[in-house]
């Protein structure tokens, strides 16, 4: 039983680390149509940002238990990126996909070397430090506390997304926005200020995805690119531009991950792409594709 | 949200490459100066450049086959190393188990090994087109590579597999010859330009026409009876075969093969390489090819952040000058002509 719950409970934290991600990817896909290859690496941004803004917090004298909210504030600054990214996407919103997937790669290039340019080669960690929070004893499986922090975490943003998008004006406009654009526009609303809101939400869900990993891993320089194609699954799994597509993708990857490392490492990445291929063959659109955000 | 087999945005102002720039005559005889100057480059250049030069081969090779699909079908390939992956890989098993020594039946097999692995992904990629063409390749290419790094009873895993120097037309070997700046070289050489010429035979004739055709209005296509899946699965074909022999190549010039070569990040550079000579222009992405590569000796022995500077470059290409290289050449070889 113990061995269950261990792998239901680990299957769920890197669910709800991918879910952030791939949310992100959904977000900016969904309204503004442009697939942006580099969720992973502001993943990999968080993570080292978020590191970096604990270690240098605790040794400040802060009170450790307060790191979690420092990891998220972490991934909350980092949002200043959106609007100057935003700005450099903006002159291909009308091209074609091709260059869209393009420029987001040149976006990929640039800051993985930025990255390494400020933090090195050298892996990045918070210790032990996440394990103040102490451990629980769920049916004779030992779970850290902090997972079960980062799995209400991701779920609490999910709700809050789901929220936003179905409850609010601002959710309607969002939703309007990624159905037709110029009807929006035409509307009186101002689809570019829409834009770098949408966007920089984006960065900051991949960011907020990225600092919350760190403290049960430690960064390492491929882990950007390394987490695009994991979340490039969620996501074709779940169907472009849908959240509840990236919630079930995430689940679905989460859990492949997870079971294949348990029982045979070997196949992990293969399981996944093939249940990629299965999916776009059988759904071409994913599970949920068609939705809009 | 549209279908994913309709355009979803608007098309790009940038003319595909069936235009007229300069003149057929003055345009031939360039690249046959280009020809004559490749082949007098190893009595020039250093060792050092010659055999940085050598992936150029396999790359220009590649290029010419990644662009019939992208600049003459309109298909982006997010996933295109799969192939040179393939044919490289192919390559190190049929010399390390097969005992196999000799090049030519070394790329026919490489290449019949790309075409076996084309077909079932052909059929399933080419009903896609945009984003989800891109991204299923994507796909593919990223299955490979887990393969080649997870199975390492098979593949050796990341530490990859060491390449022989194979025997050139039944009787050149290495004994006593500088065999890759010497005859790899020339061979390699050869092989491009056969390669271009049967390319250049195939974009001009009326398959070539009709892949246009199938790029730019593939309803219209379909209406007047061409099948469009199939023409592009033709295209997909004949792009795989040429990226199984430019594996071969760079596995030969390399004198390794190793998983990076399948690595999605390895087909986005094909990509970058396409457009940064201009996928408007027939000959554009050799051009590209051979930019990319020097560019990136420079600037690396300059700065380690080469993708950096690599980055803003393609930035710059995409959203200033989508024609690429050739493309700002022809427009200021018009300025200089008027």
């Amino acid at each position: 039983m113990g061995d269950v719950v261990s792998i239901l409970m680990s299957g769920l934290f890197s669910a709800a680390i991918l879910f952030l991600v791939a949310a992100g990817l959904q977000l900016v896909f969904g309204v503004m149509k442009i697939f942006n290859l580099a969720v992973g690496s502001f993943y990999a941004l968080g993570a080292f940002f978020g590191a970096t803004l604990v270690n240098w917090a605790v040794g400040e004298g802060l009170p450790q238990p307060l790191f979690f909210f420092g990891l998220l504030i972490a991934g909350i600054l980092l949002g200043v990126i959106g609007p100057v990214i935003e700005r450099l996407l903006r002159p291909i919103y009308d091209r074609d996909e091709a260059f869209q997937l393009l420029l987001t790669f040149a976006i990929v290039l640039m800051l993985e070397d930025i990255t390494m340019m400020i933090w090195g080669s050298q892996p990045r960690s918070t210790g032990s430090l996440y394990l103040i929070y102490g451990t629980v004893n769920l049916l004779g499986a030992t779970v850290p506390v902090y997972n079960l922090l980062v799995i209400a975490a991701a779920g609490t943003i999910a709700v809050g997304i789901g929220l936003l998008l179905s409850r609010t004006a601002f959710g309607r406009v969002l939703r309007a926005a990624a159905d037709k654009r110029e009807m929006v526009q035409s509307l009186g609303v101002n689809t570019r200020r829409l834009y770098v809101i949408v966007f920089s939400l984006g960065v900051v869900l991949s960011t907020i995805g990225g600092a919350l990993v760190i403290p049960v891993t430690a960064t390492m320089s491929e882990m950007g690119v390394e987490l695009i194609v994991e979340a490039f699954a969620v996501v074709v799994i779940g169907g472009l531009g849908s959240m509840r597509g990236a919630l079930v993708g995430a689940l679905v990857v989460g859990y492949v991950t997870t079971l294949s490392i348990n029982y045979y490492p070997p196949i992990e990445m293969l399981v996944i792409y093939l249940v990629v291929i299965v999916v776009l063959v059988i759904k071409p659109r994913g599970l949920f594709g068609g939705e809009t955000a | 949200m549209s279908t994913p087999t309709e355009r979803t945005t608007g098309s790009t102002e940038v003319k595909h490459p069936d235009g007229k720039g300069i003149g057929l005559w003055l345009k031939l005889a360039l690249v046959l100066l280009g020809i004559v100057l490749l082949a007098l480059l190893p009595q020039v250049l250093s060792r050092y450049y010659i055999i940085l030069m050598m992936p150029f081969f396999a790359y220009s090779i590649a290029l010419l086959g990644l662009n019939l699909l992208f600049g003459y079908t309109g298909l982006i390939s997010f996933g295109h190393a799969l192939f040179i992956g393939v044919g490289a890989y192919s390559a190190a098993f049929l010399m390390r188990d097969g005992g196999l020594e000799y090049m030519e039946p070394l790329i026919l097999l490489s290449v019949l090994g790309a075409v076996i692995v084309a077909v079932p992904v052909g059929l399933l990629a080419v009903r896609y087109i945009g984003i989800y063409f891109g991204l299923l390749t994507l796909a593919f290419g990223m299955l490979f590579y887990s393969f080649l790094l997870k199975f390492y009873s098979i593949t050796s895993g990341d530490q990859g597999i060491r390449v022989e120097k194979p025997i050139l037309l039944g009787f050149i070997d290495t004994t006593g010859i500088d065999y890759l700046t010497g005859p790899f070289y020339y061979y390699c050489l050869g092989l491009l330009v056969v390669m271009a010429l049967v390319m250049w035979r195939i974009v001009k004739s009326p398959f070539g026409l009709t892949l246009r055709c199938v790029r730019d209005n593939s309803v219209k296509a379909e209406s007047l009876g061409i099948g469009v899946y199939r023409y592009r699965f033709y295209a997909f074909l004949i792009s795989a075969i040429y990226g199984g022999v430019a594996g071969v190549i760079l596995a030969v010039s390399v004198g390794q093969v190793d998983p990076t070569m399948s690595y999605w990040t390895s087909s986005g550079n094909l990509v970058f390489m396409t457009l940064l000579g201009g996928f408007t222009s027939f000959l554009g992405p050799i051009v590209g090819a051979g930019a990319f590569i020097l560019l990136q000796d420079q600037v690396m022995s300059l700065w380690e952040y080469w993708r950096l500077v690599f980055g803003a470059i393609l930035a710059l290409i995409v959203i200033f000058a989508p024609s690429g290289l050739m493309g700002l050449l022809t427009m200021g070889w018009k300025k200089v002509v008027r």
